[in-house]
């Protein structure tokens, strides 16, 4: 480098002048601090409120997204419970309806035996009543008629004739009066 | 500052074929008549150049950084895009966050070297400040000192030079050798490289810049000549292109540099 300068001047360019040092050190010193205390701290504490902000926003965003994703569970599981609840129920009603229609139908069957066991029964004392009747009135009549006939002392057969048919007028009356009286109950 | 300054061979009328050679430049194109003096100081254009360099960077950032908002617009967006180069390329790609502390550092001498550089190729302007090694050197300076507290306060006086002189794994002989070699480039080299680097790719910039406007200038004339002057005014802007890369790839390794010798300071190596 020396070699380069004239040979009858004294310059080395490695030989910094003293001025020169000061004057580059002093303003290097005043940039230094310039961006050292006024200018970088302003920038680094804005990248990180950026940052801080852009983290927030995602954060914020997740927590969104994650209740959303919650709740969304939570109608997933009211809706499957109350499904169930529904088929429960339905279940439930139908369970009921086939007992109820069970029941019916054994209460129809025993009022249905009810009402037959009594018409039978009443037939069946009727039956008897009309026997019974019929068995004294037959014998009633049986008397009668053989007192009529044995009374006459059998006359003749214009007058048995007579008898008999008075007889049978009697018993003819009293049956249209049995009639009548059967109508009427 | 007592150098004689020359006249600048690209003000003097001296062409091809009119009687006079080549007006090679020399050390006299980094010398520069005082603006003014007071006493026996001479404020010259370096100097002038690096207060102007000062104010842009001070400038600059103030207009980006004063108020800044979430949502960065104009300077703010890209006095950031410097910010995280600075941070995340150079501070944490060396220390990781533990560098944090030190990116103000790092990035005023990134930006205020790197302006001074392209000072080169502004018009008017055209000379780097840092052509003169007392720029680099008072950088470097602060750098030094800087590492050297650091390594002090963390290592302790004799843990730092200790580790300096004895990186541990190697054969006990070789520190025979090994040991006063670290110790001259922890102490010497190290920080006189740092600044020649700087210093001398930019000086070496601007002579071939200057040289070939010169030889442009030279050949200039109604002949063969002005072919070669325009070759060589071709190269002056190719030469220009060149040196607008070199001066950001030279900002950026003293930068990382300082971050390298800060991080050593930090904690031991190896």
């Amino acid at each position: 480098m020396i070699f380069l300068a004239n040979s009858e001047e004294k310059m080395n360019p490695l030989l910094p002048p003293l001025d020169e040092i000061i004057i580059g050190g002093v303003a290097f010193l005043i940039v230094f601090g310039f961006l050292w205390k006024m200018l970088l701290p302003k920038i680094a504490k804005t990248l990180a409120d950026r940052t801080d902000a852009i983290e927030g926003g995602l954060k914020r965003a997740e927590e969104a997204q994650a209740e959303a994703q919650a709740e969304l569970e939570r109608y997933r599981d009211q809706l499957t419970e109350a499904r169930r609840e529904a088929g429960r129920l339905t279940e439930d009603a139908r369970e009921q309806g086939a007992v109820a229609i069970a029941e019916m139908r054994a209460e129809g069957q025993r009022i249905k035996d009810e009402i037959v066991t009594a018409g039978h029964t009443q037939i069946e004392a009727d039956r008897n009543q009309a026997q019974n009747a019929l068995r004294q009135d037959v014998g009633r009549l049986a008397v009668d008629l053989a007192s009529r006939i044995v009374g006459e002392s059998l006359e003749d057969e214009a007058r048995q004739r007579r008898v008999v048919d008075r007889f049978l007028e009697e018993l003819e009356a009293k049956a249209s009066a049995t009639a009548t009286s059967e109508k009427v109950r | 500052m007592t150098a004689d300054v020359q006249t600048l061979a690209s003000e003097s009328g001296c062409h091809l074929f009119s009687g006079c050679g080549f007006p090679s430049p020399g050390l006299n194109v980094f010398e520069f008549k005082p603006i003014f003096s007071i006493g026996a100081f001479d404020f010259t254009k370096p100097m002038l150049l690096a207060l102007i360099s000062m104010l842009l960077v001070i400038g600059f950032f103030w207009s980006a950084f004063a108020k800044p908002k979430m949502v960065p617009r104009g300077a703010q967006n890209v006095g950031e895009l410097g910010y995280l180069f600075v941070r995340d390329n150079i501070s944490r790609e060396t220390m990781g966050k533990k560098g944090d502390p030190y990116v103000p550092f790092l990035f005023s001498i990134f930006f205020f070297v790197w302006v001074m550089n392209v000072m080169a190729i502004i018009p008017f302007a055209q000379f780097p400040a840092t052509s003169r090694i007392a720029f680099p050197a008072s950088i470097v300076g602060v750098v030094y000192v800087t590492y050297l507290v650091l390594g002090i306060k963390n290592q302790g006086f004799v843990g730092y030079f200790k580790n300096m002189m004895f990186p541990p794994g190697l054969p006990k002989a070789i520190y025979f050798l090994l040991a006063p070699i670290e110790l001259l480039q922890g102490l010497i080299t190290r920080p006189f490289t740092m600044a020649v680097r700087l210093f001398a790719n930019m000086f070496a910039g601007h002579m071939l810049i200057v040289t070939f406007s010169v030889g442009a200038w030279y050949l200039l004339g109604f002949h063969i000549g002005a072919l070669f002057s325009a070759t060589s005014f071709l190269v002056v802007v190719i030469l220009t292109a060149f040196e607008l890369m070199i001066q950001a790839l030279q900002a950026y390794i003293i930068t990382l540099l300082a971050a390298s010798y800060i991080s050593s300071s930090l904690e031991a190596e190896h």
